[in-house]
């Protein structure tokens, strides 16, 4: 296992890289959009002297080099820093206002909760069901049922998410009222009543992340089936079933756990659409209003977390699958 | 009703009590109870519950129409009422003030309120480093004078007959005195309404207070829950499948469909918002009064009205001035389309055609780049060649407006007729987008501004109406509508007010559930 222990610092030392990558391109793309916080938070009432005002509240009046190592600085002690929007900027002597939101950290932990929540119940739906369909497929290949999973599956991927969305509203909110196409969700509500309302975004998020597994999942086991141990299972006179489940599916654990660890990745950071759509309160939605005012340290911070959870996931796919595979496991 | 003269309201606010005593207006009595939802568009992460920072519809709504209370407010038919003032005085120069307020009002944390909280609050605007919006407005007082808990007398600069009006503005609340950041950060007003929650750009829950100085007439839902939806499909699709009771910017192109659902109600008013397209009047070719004349011949307003707004607004007329204004002048001169008149207009001015720029971005107004291309077809036929150079939205009022020759703008309007020429018109202001210097309409400002007679003042906004539609270097091609629009489950008392969205943005103290 020693060896497995040194890929994993590898991946993380490299992941520590990428992290800091991300960071400079994320700082130096936001700087380079047109306007700043002072700007757009004031829109038409920009005078010259408020807008000076507020960017020397924030600090925004000094050079972009100086001010991304004092947020570099800050972020390797664990301090995301202060978000711009809740800075309150026009209270006096900029007292903290005490709602726990001026800090960065303070006012994406619940938005993330949020995000995570939704991801969870997606991926409760989607993982079983698109492994399940993807099994049945290639059980039953080129048959019927598998075309029509896969004229399905697939033309629910090459839709854009929000037409998803207003398809699900339309049949399931407006035509039959069986779920609320708002998921406002919000802290103290009771469980049910939460998964209620983040049933229809998770329902549009497992439509578009079925296919892709559900596609490898049936790829992989057909590719197995031509080998000659699943000639000699067989041979045996196993039912197809058990031949499939027990000796093809192992072997293809790999490629498929890659696939599912990239889309559960996409469900955390590509749910920026499903959640305006759906007035979901999470990370997304909170992304799209800081980027709208150039709230910098919120916006950073996001793109970490969206970094982060990729290299994390990434990196327990390839753990799963070295573990999954027994040549990897004991290299000679 | 409408014999009785707002500005004959005005110097003495006591006429107003008389009224209420005598039962008029004639009002539906509202029931009490139940939970109100809001779906509202305007919400951000940057919101809070600082007056002076308010700029878009969910605070403004949640702020100084639940929360907060102002000394004075517009009523749903245009008059004004005391808010926090029960009546207020002016001397015959409109420039001391003494105003007498409520008694036995207390704060959502049990305060009392007094002539000090007035103080503190206004302060507030002019405070070192503070970037209020209502700053102009506030500066304008020299001295603030405590008479005694109730009674305050401001003194101003120079004489203001509408200073009762601006202090309706929904940037200056009152807040506890001593006590304003902890109001600012929990949200603590003399509203009929106390905060249980609220979580910036998502979503505020309130709660009705027991007692209030307003029980009787307004406030007659228990609690409200407002949820912020800036998508307005979404907004659409929660009032259509009856998440929420209300939503306001109903958008112009599923209203039909809105309209179809026998559920819903649209409620629409034309007030003073309004598009435009200023020309900085020092620059060439724009100092050229034939030019600007030319130019606001050679727009079909009629045509964007139908085209851009989808027929949800009204012509206007070259001037700021909207029908929700008192000395609205609606039967002047209308410019109205005209190629042969704008190309003899430039053949007077020397000119055999016209190449000029014209910079538009949606960040202006919704459809501002399909308007700015309306303008360029219809300004052809008249010689003009217009081209319209599309801008980024991002950064559009610090880069665009104010510094290209000519461009497109909107306004919201103000409630006044002065707070709006003192705004962007008058000499030497910072938002003068269209440079205008003009000495009679300046004389005429200065003095209709602490006129008191309201027929006087009537004549001399008249005339500045007609100076800024002949002459002025803006093209006002219309006024946008406010559409907003609420579950048949509500009504009101049958007048909806018109200087703002959502029935003047109180929405949530002037409705009911029938």
């Amino acid at each position: 296992m020693g060896a497995i222990a040194k890929i994993i610092l590898q991946r993380l030392g490299l992941g520590l890289l990428t992290l800091l990558i991300v960071s400079i391109v994320i700082f130096t793309a936001v700087n380079m959009l047109p306007g700043d916080f002072a700007q757009l938070i004031l829109g038409q009432g920009a005078t010259p002297e408020a807008i000076a005002s507020i960017r020397e509240d924030l600090g925004l009046d000094r050079s972009p080099i100086v001010r991304y190592f004092e947020w570099l600085g800050g972020a390797v002690r664990g301090d995301l820093g202060s978000s711009f929007a809740q800075a309150n900027f026009a209270s006096f002597a900029g007292a903290d206002t005490g709602s726990g939101l001026s800090s960065v950290a303070g006012q994406i932990a619940p938005r993330f909760a949020n995000t995570m929540f939704l991801a969870g119940v997606t991926a409760c739906i989607a993982v079983p069901l698109a492994v399940g369909l993807g099994i049945l497929a290639a059980l039953y290949r080129n048959s019927i049922f598998d075309r029509i999973a896969n004229i399905f599956t697939l033309s629910s991927i090459s839709s854009p998410e929000f037409f998803l969305a207003y398809i699900l509203i339309l049949f399931l909110a407006v035509l039959n009222p069986i779920l609320p196409s708002l998921s406002n969700i919000y802290d103290g509500m009771a469980f049910s009543e939460r998964l209620e309302k983040t049933l229809l975004p998770a329902l549009t998020l497992t439509l578009v992340v079925t296919a892709h597994m559900m596609r490898m999942t049936r790829a992989a086991i057909i590719n197995l089936l031509a080998s000659p141990y699943i000639e000699m299972a067989r041979l045996k006179g196993l039912s197809p079933m058990r031949v499939i489940v027990k000796h093809a599916l192992p072997n293809a654990l790999a490629p498929i756990i890659n696939v599912i660890a990239l889309n559960l990745a996409f469900l955390v950071t590509g749910v920026v659409v499903v959640e305006v759509v759906f007035v979901y309160p999470g990370i997304g939605q909170l992304f799209v209003d800081s980027v709208k005012i150039r709230d910098i340290p919120v916006v950073q911070a996001c793109c970490l977390i969206f970094a982060a959870v990729y290299i994390l996931l990434n990196l327990t796919a390839d753990i799963l699958s070295i573990i999954s595979n027994p040549r990897l496991r004991h290299p000679k | 009703m409408s014999q009785i003269s707002r500005r004959g309201l005005l110097k003495t606010g006591v006429a107003a009590g008389v009224l209420a005593a005598t039962g008029m207006p004639l009002r539906a009595q509202g029931t009490r109870g139940g939970n109100l939802r809001l779906g509202l568009a305007g919400a951000n992460t940057s919101d809070s519950w600082d007056g002076r920072t308010h700029s878009d519809s969910f605070m403004i709504m949640m702020a100084h129409g639940c929360v907060f209370d102002c000394l004075t407010e517009v009523g749903a038919d245009g008059q004004l009422k005391g808010e926090l003032a029960e009546s207020w005085e002016a001397s015959a120069d409109a420039k001391t003030w003494t105003f007498k307020l409520r008694t036995g009002v207390t704060f959502h944390n049990g305060k009392p309120f007094g002539a000090d909280d007035v103080i503190a609050s206004l302060n507030m605007h002019t405070a070192e480093g503070a970037k209020s919006a209502a700053k102009p407005i506030v500066s304008s007082i020299t001295e603030m004078t405590k008479v005694s808990d109730s009674e305050i007398t401001f003194v101003l600069a120079a004489g203001n007959a509408d200073f009762p009006f601006l202090l309706s503005d929904y940037h200056i609340l009152m807040y506890p005195d001593g006590q304003i950041e902890e109001a600012i950060a929990n949200g603590i007003g003399t509203g009929m309404y106390k905060v249980e929650s609220f979580d910036p750009g998502v979503r505020a829950t309130v709660s009705r207070v027991d007692s209030h100085y307003k029980d009787g007439t307004a406030g007659w839902f228990d609690s409200i829950e407002v949820v912020a939806i800036n998508d307005s499909s979404a907004r659409m699709n929660a009032l259509m499948t009856g998440q929420v009771d209300a939503v306001n910017r109903v958008d112009f192109k599923t209203e039909p469909l809105m309209r179809a659902n026998p559920n819903v109600n649209i409620f629409e008013v034309t007030g003073n918002q309004h598009f435009t397209f200023p020309m900085l009047t020092n620059l060439s070719p724009y100092d050229n009064l034939k030019v600007r004349q030319a130019l606001k011949f050679a727009v079909n307003r009629q045509e964007m009205v139908d085209k851009v707004l989808l027929g949800h607004g009204a012509v206007a007329n070259d001037h700021p001035i909207g029908p929700a204004n008192q000395y609205y002048a609606a039967d002047i001169e209308q410019n109205s389309y005209d190629p042969d008149r704008a190309k003899a207009l430039l053949a007077e001015a020397g000119m055999d055609g016209l190449n000029i720029d014209l910079s538009a971005s949606d960040a202006a107004f919704p459809g501002a780049v399909d308007a700015a291309q309306l303008y360029q077809a219809s300004a052809k036929s008249a010689g003009i060649n217009l081209n319209v150079v599309q801008e980024p939205a991002d950064g559009y009022w610090s880069n665009v407006w104010l510094k290209k020759p000519w461009c497109a703008c909107y306004w919201s309007g103000r409630a006044t007729e002065d707070w709006m020429f003192s705004t962007a018109y008058e000499s030497g202001v910072p938002w003068n987008d269209t440079a205008w210097e003009n000495a009679r309409f300046q004389e005429l400002l200065i003095s209709a501004r602490a006129e008191l007679d309201s027929d006087k003042r009537r004549d001399q906004y008249t005339e500045m109406q007609m100076l800024m539609s002949s002459e002025g270097g803006t093209v006002v091609p219309m006024y946008a509508n406010y559409v907003d629009a609420h579950s048949t489950k509500l009504t009101n008392s049958g007048t909806i007010g018109n200087t703002f969205q959502m029935d003047n943005s109180r929405f949530m103290e002037r409705w009911w559930f029938s």
